[in-house]
């Protein structure tokens, strides 16, 4: 399963973009769902799960592609499940260039509660920063 | 030493045959303390690779190695990925310009500590890491291949009594004990392949 765009219509380019990287395409997109009833279609939204072949699993290619999905100058916030899931968001984030990796937040946060709460933050217009201070405000 | 092209597409099929040969023990190792995903995720990682071949041999062995590199992340996907592909990518970039590699000891030592930094791990920690640094030191020793290769399986084997701190295997806390590390019992097998290469064809 590759990367989704859950956007229903336009969202506003000013916000920050939410990005959901489980590897289960399940549980990101129920994620996404959940992040989408919280904030409608303001945000931009993306998501990805599963390994190359559809199984359980991450990949970089996959990710990446969430990640121009979700992209905003306003910066992109990425939530991620388990280790496989930081790491290759973290490839997948270098492969940018330092330029565009400089506005990729990985965050540490609770996968479901830090997108709907980073997408809360977004719909307002805060920062990256803000963003995912306040998603990593959820992490002991 | 000198690697040429036919030397590294040799050493890609060796490898690839030898990680298929090992793909369901991986996996059984890897269903032990994980999620039990790394032979196939490394069998389709090198073949990937393999595929490639000609392409990747006909480049200068830095670029060979970064290309490598390369396809392993995006293939291989799951923990094992980033840290294979880290670890081939830096191996490239820190070797000089063109195919003669005679220091590889130094170039191999920059690129471990680049997994480590990805994986935040250390010695120890039950991951490929404790298969790497004993590989490197054999090199600093200019040992023969085919002690490095002893040295590498020998230090897969000893991955089994410690605790896995990183990844999956790390959830399990003590019970991760007595199980060989799926990423070490990889990175052994590779490493053993390529030093048996090199001792049957000892490269100019």
């Amino acid at each position: 399963m590759n990367a989704r765009a859950d956007q229903p219509s336009a969202p506003s380019p000013a916000n920050v973009g939410i990005v959901i990287v489980s590897h289960s395409p399940l549980v990101a997109k129920g994620a996404a769902d959940m992040v989408r009833q919280m904030v409608g279609d303001c945000v931009p939204l993306a998501w990805t799960g599963g390994n190359v072949e559809g199984g359980l699993g991450t990949h970089v290619a996959g990710i990446a592609a969430a990640i121009e999905a979700a992209w905003s100058e306003a910066g992109v916030a990425i939530f991620v499940d388990l280790g496989g899931a930081e790491t290759n968001s973290e490839m997948a984030v270098e492969r940018l260039g330092p330029a565009r990796a400089a506005r990729v937040a990985i965050c540490n946060a609770p996968l479901v509660e830090g997108a709907v709460v980073a997408a809360a933050e977004a719909s307002g217009g805060s920062s990256l920063a803000k963003v995912v201070a306040t998603a990593e405000e959820l992490s002991p | 030493m000198h690697l040429a092209a036919a030397d590294l597409s040799a050493l890609i099929a060796l490898c690839r045959a030898e990680i298929d040969r090992h793909g369901e023990h991986l996996g059984a190792l890897d269903s032990a303390i994980g999620d039990g995903d790394h032979g196939a995720n490394m069998r389709r990682g090198l073949e990937a690779v393999f595929a490639e071949r000609d392409a990747i041999a006909a480049l200068p062995l830095p670029a060979a190695l970064e290309r490598i590199g390369l396809v392993l992340v995006m293939n291989i996907g799951g923990a094992a990925g980033p840290l294979y592909g880290t670890l081939l990518m830096e191996l490239g970039r820190a070797l000089p310009d063109g195919d003669e590699a005679d220091d590889l000891a130094a170039p191999l030592e920059r690129a471990i500590a680049a997994v480590a930094r990805r994986g935040r791990s250390g010695p120890g920690d039950k991951t490929l890491l404790d298969v790497l640094y004993p590989v490197q030191a054999e090199l600093v020793r200019r040992s023969p291949p085919g002690d490095i290769a002893a040295c590498a399986r020998s230090a897969a084997h000893s991955t089994g009594p410690m605790q896995a701190r990183r990844g999956r295997a790390s959830f399990l806390g003590a019970r991760s004990i007595g199980h060989e590390d799926p990423g070490a019992s990889s990175c052994a097998l590779l490493t053993a392949a390529i030093c048996g290469y090199f001792e049957e064809h000892r490269p100019s």
